[in-house]
Parts: C-alpha cells; sequence; structure tokens
C-alpha cells in the first residue's frame, strides 16, 4: 500500500533505459517518502530480470508472464495494470514516456479516474494548499512539464486521486546503480482474474523493427556539424556532445559533400528544415542555403573560429574559438552543472 | 455494408505553438497568445484524411467533426466541410472550462455516447496540451479498443478496420473490431486541400449559437438547408455527471507556470574560455533549454 510503482518496459527481452531512469528517480521519491518501490513487468518469459531491477532499486518486482503480452499490446496491460493498481494502491506509478506507455497510460488513468501528467521532465515530492478549499496537503508528487510547444513549464499536482501518475521520455532523467542491490522480491500477479477474452480483441498481423533512424525533424536540440568540423574523426565530438544533450546531429551540405557525414543529416534549402529549441552550429559559416533550414530555431549557439562568420549574425551565442576545444568543454560543463 | 456507416473525427481547435515567431514574444520574453494564430490542430487533419479514405473506401458512409470549444472553435467544423466532412457537432459550455485530459475525454465520451458511431478517428496529440492521452482515455470511457500512431488505414470492411501503425523503431499491421478508435499519427497521409465548390457550398454553415446572432433572412436560408447547420450540444444535452466535468472533473491541478524566457536576437559574443563556457551551459539549463 502507498507505495511507488514503475511500469517496466520490455522491447526483445531488454529493459527499455526510460524505465532503469525511472527506478533511480522512483527510488528517489520512495526515500523521501519512506515507503517501497516496486517494478511492475508485464511481458513473456521477464522473471529473470529481477536482478537487474534490483540493481536499479526495486524493493519489490511484480510479474504477469504470458504469450499474450508479447509483444505488447493495449488492453492486456492496461487490464492488468489496473488490476494491480486497485489491489496494492500505489500513491504513484510512473511510466515512460514511450509509445507504448503513451499509448496504454492514459487509459489506466483513464479506468482508475486518475490524473495523469505527460512528459515530465521533472518529479519531486513538496507540499501543498489548495487554494479554494485551503485544504493542506504536505507530501504530493510535482510534476513539472514543458507544454504549450515547450513556450511555458508547467507544475501539476494531482490532489485527491491516487495514483498520482506520470510519463517521463527516454533520457531526461539519469539512471544509477545502487551500490548495494534493493531486494527485488518477485511476486506473481493473479492476471488471470484481471485479463477477460474481449482484451484480445485487436490482433497484430504484421509487425517489423527497424534499425534506429535517424530523426532530425522530432528533435528538440540539434547539434550540426559544417567543414569547419575538418573530418570524420571530427565528426564523432559533434556526435557526443549531441548524445550527451539529447539531441540529433545534422551537417550542412559542405559537410556532407566532403563525405564527414550522411546525407540524412543535411539541413537547409535542399536539406530538411528544422526548428528546434536549441541549433548548435559547429564549424558552419552560415551561408543562406543552410540558415534557410534553421533560422526558425529558438536558440542558436554558434561554434567557429571566425568571429565574423554570417552565421553569428542570427545567432543568440557567438562562441568565438575551435570545434576541437570548445566541444569537449561544452560536455564537461553540461555533465557538471546538470542533474 | 447496407447501413449507413457513421464516422466521428475529434478536432481542436488551437494556438499555433509552432510559429512562436519574434512577435509572438512579448517584450518581457513570455508568449503572447494573442497573437497566435487558432488552427485546426495538425495531426487531426491527419485524422480527418484518414477518415476521409475510410468514407472513399466503404462509399455508404458519412464522416462528422466533433470538436469540444468556445463558440468559435466552429470554424474547425466549417474547415473539415470545405475538405470534405459531412458536418460536426460543437460541444460548448462554460461547464466544460478548466478541463484536464481526463474530464476533456469524458465530456467527449458523452457527446459521442449520444452520437453513436461506428468508428472514431482522432490526432494523436495536440499541440498545445502536448499530452496525446484524450484520445486512448476516450476509448477507454467507451469500452472500446484502440489503435493509436495509425499511420494508413490499409482496408476497412464488415465489423473491423486494418491499419498499420507506428511504433518506436518500425511498425506494425493491426485488425482491430468496430467500434474502435484510431488515433492518427502526422506521419500518417497529409489531409486533402480545400475543394472550391465545398467551400461554396458551406461557407454559411453555423452552429445553433452562431446562427442565433444572424438576422431573420439568414435564419431562413439555413433553416432551407439543413446541411448548413452545425449541431451544437451543450452539456445538458449530452447528459453528463456535472462532478466529472470542466475544474471539479479534473484530478490534476495545474500548481505553476513558468513562461520559458527567450533572448532577444543579438549575439552575445563569447570566447573559448572555460568561464565563458562554463556559464553558457549554466544559462542554457537555467533556461530549460537543456536538460
Ligand atoms: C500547461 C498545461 C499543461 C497541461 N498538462 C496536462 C497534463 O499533464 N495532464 C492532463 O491531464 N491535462 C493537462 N493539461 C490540460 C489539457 O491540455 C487539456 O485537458 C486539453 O483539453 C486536452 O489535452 P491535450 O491538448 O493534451 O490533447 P491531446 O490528448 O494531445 O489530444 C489528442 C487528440 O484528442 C482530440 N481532442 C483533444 N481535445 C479535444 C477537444 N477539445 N475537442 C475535440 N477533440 C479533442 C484530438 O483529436 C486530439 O488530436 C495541461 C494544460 C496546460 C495548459
Ligand atoms: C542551389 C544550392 C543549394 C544549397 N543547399 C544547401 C543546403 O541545403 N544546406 C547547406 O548546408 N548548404 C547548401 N548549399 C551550400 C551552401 O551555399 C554552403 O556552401 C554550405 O552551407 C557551406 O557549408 P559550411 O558552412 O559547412 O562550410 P564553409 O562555408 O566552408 O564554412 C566552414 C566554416 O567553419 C569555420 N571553421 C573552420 N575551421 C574551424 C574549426 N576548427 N573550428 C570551428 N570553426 C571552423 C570557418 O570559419 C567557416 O565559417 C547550397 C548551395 C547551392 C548553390
Amino acid at each position: 500500500m502507498n507505495n511507488v510503482f514503475v511500469y517496466i518496459e520490455i522491447e526483445d527481452r531488454e529493459i527499455a533505459d526510460v524505465s532503469l531512469e525511472l527506478l533511480t528517480k522512483g527510488r528517489e521519491l520512495a526515500n523521501t517518502l519512506g515507503v517501497k518501490l516496486e517494478a511492475v513487468v508485464i511481458g513473456n518469459n521477464v522473471k529473470d530480470l529481477a536482478p537487474e531491477l534490483a540493481k536499479y532499486g526495486a524493493d519489490t518486482v511484480w510479474v504477469a508472464e504470458d504469450e499474450m503480452f508479447s509483444p505488447f499490446r493495449t488492453l492486456p496491460h492496461t487490464s492488468v495494470m489496473v488490476g494491480l493498481i486497485k489491489q496494492e494502491q500505489p500513491q504513484i506509478a510512473l511510466f515512460g514516456a514511450t509509445p507504448v506507455g503513451r499509448d496504454f497510460a492514459p487509459r489506466v488513468s483513464s479506468a482508475l479516474h486518475s490524473g495523469l501528467t505527460a512528459d515530465c521532465t521533472e518529479l519531486v515530492i513538496g507540499e501543498h494548499k489548495d487554494a479554494k478549499s485551503g485544504k493542506e496537503y504536505d507530501s504530493l508528487l510535482y510534476q513539472i512539464r514543458p507544454a504549450f510547444g515547450g513556450n511555458i513549464i508547467a507544475t501539476i499536482v494531482n490532489p485527491e486521486c491516487r495514483p498520482q501518475m506520470a510519463t517521463v521520455r527516454e533520457g531526461v532523467m539519469r539512471k544509477e546503480e545502487l551500490a548495494v542491490p534493493a531486494a527485488g522480491e518477485v511476486r506473481e500477479i493473479k492476471w488471470k482474474e484481471m485479463v477477460s477474452d474481449t482484451d484480445l480483441a485487436v490482433r497484430i498481423v504484421e509487425r517489423h523493427i527497424e534499425e534506429r533512424k535517424i530523426n532530425i525533424k522530432g528533435a528538440s536540440i540539434i547539434v550540426a556539424g559544417g567543414y569547419g568540423v575538418g573530418s570524420k574523426e571530427g565528426f564523432k565530438l559533434v556526435h557526443e556532445l549531441a548524445e550527451v544533450l539529447g539531441g540529433e546531429v545534422g551537417a550542412s551540405r559542405a559537410a556532407v559533400d566532403a563525405g564527414f557525414t550522411e546525407h540524412e543529416r543535411q539541413i537547409g534549402q535542399t536539406g530538411i528544415t528544422v526548428r528546434p529549441k536549441l541549433y548548435i552550429a559547429c564549424g558552419i559559416s552560415g551561408q543562406i542555403q543552410h540558415t534557410a533550414g534553421m533560422d526558425g530555431s529558438a536558440m542558436i549557439v554558434s561554434i567557429n573560429t571566425d568571429p565574423a562568420a554570417p552565421i553569428n549574425k542570427i545567432a543568440d551565442y557567438a562562441i568565438t574559438g575551435s570545434v576541437e576545444e570548445v566541444i569537449p568543454k561544452m560536455i564537461k560543463y553540461y555533465k557538471q552543472n546538470s542533474k | 455494408m447496407e447501413k449507413v456507416t457513421r464516422i466521428v473525427v475529434m478536432a481542436k481547435q488551437v494556438p499555433d505553438t509552432r510559429n512562436v515567431g519574434k512577435d509572438a514574444m512579448t517584450p518581457e520574453g513570455t508568449v503572447n497568445r494573442a497573437a497566435l494564430a487558432a488552427i485546426f490542430n495538425p495531426e487531426d487533419l491527419n485524422a480527418l484524411e484518414m477518415a476521409l479514405q475510410m468514407k472513399d473506401r466503404i462509399g455508404n458512409a458519412t464522416v462528422q467533426v466533433l470538436t469540444m470549444g468556445p463558440q468559435r472553435a466552429a470554424d474547425v467544423i466549417r474547415e473539415a466541410m470545405f475538405r470534405g466532412a459531412d458536418g460536426g457537432y460543437l460541444l460548448s459550455g462554460k461547464e466544460f472550462a478548466g478541463s484536464d485530459t481526463l474530464a476533456t475525454s469524458y465530456a467527449l465520451s458523452c457527446a459521442l455516447r449520444k452520437i453513436n458511431p461506428d468508428i472514431i478517428v482522432a490526432g494523436r496529440q495536440a499541440i498545445d496540451g502536448d499530452t496525446a492521452q484524450v484520445g486512448p482515455q476516450v476509448a477507454e470511457k467507451l469500452g472500446l479498443p484502440q489503435v493509436t500512431y495509425a499511420e494508413e488505414m490499409v482496408d476497412i470492411k464488415e465489423g473491423e478496420v486494418i491499419i498499420k501503425r507506428r511504433l518506436e523503431r518500425g511498425s506494425e499491421t493491426v485488425v482491430a473490431p468496430l467500434p474502435a478508435v484510431i488515433t492518427v499519427n502526422s506521419s500518417a497521409k497529409e489531409c486533402r486541400p480545400r475543394n472550391a465548390k465545398r467551400v461554396m457550398k458551406f461557407k454559411y454553415a453555423l452552429a445553433t449559437s452562431e446562427m442565433a446572432a444572424e438576422n431573420d433572412k439568414a435564419k431562413a436560408f439555413i433553416e432551407e438547408r439543413p446541411y448548413l447547420h452545425i449541431v451544437e450540444f451543450a452539456a445538458a444535452d449530452v447528459n453528463p455527471d456535472p462532478e466529472q466535468l470542466g475544474l471539479a472533473g479534473s484530478p490534476t491541478k495545474v500548481k505553476k507556470i513558468e513562461n520559458v524566457v527567450f533572448q532577444a536576437k543579438e549575439a552575445k559574443s563569447l570566447t573559448a574560455d572555460d568561464k565563458d563556457i562554463e556559464s553558457l551551459m549554466q544559462e542554457l539549463i537555467a533556461s530549460h533549454t537543456l536538460g
């Protein structure tokens, strides 16, 4: 009762990173509240994942195992999660803001009539006083999320209904193994009492998983490299920065033509148009054919050895320096200053 | 199929948060909402297209648009009619103000119970609230199966629909029994444009409350042409439990809102020194641009 639940997402017998990140955050929340952290795994042959989940802090690992649970289908997973939440009454339930989490967490919340906050970037425990009723709460989950296309940050609370439910994007929170694993005690979910035949109504007739694709258009952070990056080797630095910041790698045509990187990454008039929250232009001069594809970015940082490079005219921050020197420093200071 | 298949598209009118140009920011660096145009939520246009494709495939079908919002949200219904929808329903009333996704989906599900369609098509996500929760929550409230991230309607026939849907990495094809709720991804086919003849035909379409403000001649004109009448539901028309509506029916409460402050476009020059780079990274984190 009153514990913290984390739904564990499995793909190809592997635990999704976001689930481990949520366990790390869940552990912190459970410690603050003085309750247990419980992982919920719904899949096929998943029991042996318990020790791994224990390393990230799971006191309890609830499992439901059957062929019907893999690959993921909305209705069986919803029924099991709803059934278990009714039985165990956690105060908090967290899901990855992945296609899977965003598909079925809303259904779970709808079935339980419990609020759900989407895409949280931060979760903390805090107090709350209801403006209307004057009622005070001493340990609610603050669910902090961007909205309105990223133009505002909202703090949302769920004073009355339980569990307090939230989804969190992959890569937003850090994951950390405990020095000493938690108990990771495996408990079977009585799923046969929870699932009904109508839950099997939707049939999967074909399914294929592709190699990870480049997704520049959807990225909110883009680190783009130009001819000034100098080489294919140099582009590794650009990739490293993008990875650390949770962004994608873009490129100018000169960099693509020089063979530093793939053509799919080209941004500009004859490439793709992007509008990220942050665009870091590394060794890009800023010719109009390039800027046409990125000048709608909310914030532009340029790194260029030439202080008079045209890109600096549209940049918010113009760093005069070489890519080789500046990128490693950005990585270092980002790591030092982010939680 | 002998009976008319009734398809309902859920569509939302949203502020255009994607084009937050420089004039859409106040001098204090906050969002100037008045400067943002009200538009048809982009993925709801993809949803409309998929519904129209279903109609094309079935033949004997209608496409109606359901929108919850203030009176001006009827624009969304008119726009859909210009592009091929047969008509629509506006769900409007102060009782709905302050709804979170659960209260929104409850209100929409009450209207859908009344309309009783064979297929419900929604967009994946609205660009203002950005939650993608309303579609699945409506499906749960109506006890219907759902197919999210739909990318292509492969086929629709007696009692079932075949949909190709996007996965995180890849795709899958599913067969869902009808009625069902389908939510459509932006990677699905773009919506067909306005049709000039339809614009001529439907430009005077009005919702009930809009009609009330017109003169008698205009009223008579619409009354003679039922296809120009956008059905309007007030809360009482859809028999809701008042406790589940609006702010009162919303378990989530917004405790605080901070505007993300944008910098004026004037480059700040920095050197490659450690202290410059460190303060830049700190600023980017503090402004929520990073992290
Ligand atoms: C800053 C901020 C943060 C918020 N965060 C949350 C939150 O985390 N959790 C929460 O529960 N609520 C939240 N809300 C409230 C939420 O935005 C509203 O409830 C909204 O009415 C529906 O959510 P959405 O815009 O995210 O729609 P989505 O769930 O993204 O919409 C999906 C689809 O549902 C259909 N649809 C949605 N609304 C309508 C409508 N009015 N009429 C017809 N069809 C519709 C459309 O087809 C749409 O494409 C937040 C609101 C604000 C202002
Ligand atoms: C019809 C047409 C269509 C085009 N379409 C596109 C398009 O879609 N996209 C596109 O990008 N281009 C396009 N171009 C090409 C475009 O005109 C430019 O040639 C190209 O954008 C230049 O790329 P760049 O900035 O990487 O290279 P350069 O212009 O060579 O600039 C390199 C920059 O790196 C800096 N630099 C050098 N060494 C370093 C270092 N060690 N550290 C930091 N900075 C360094 C230099 O000062 C310079 O500013 C098009 C051109 C034409 C004619």
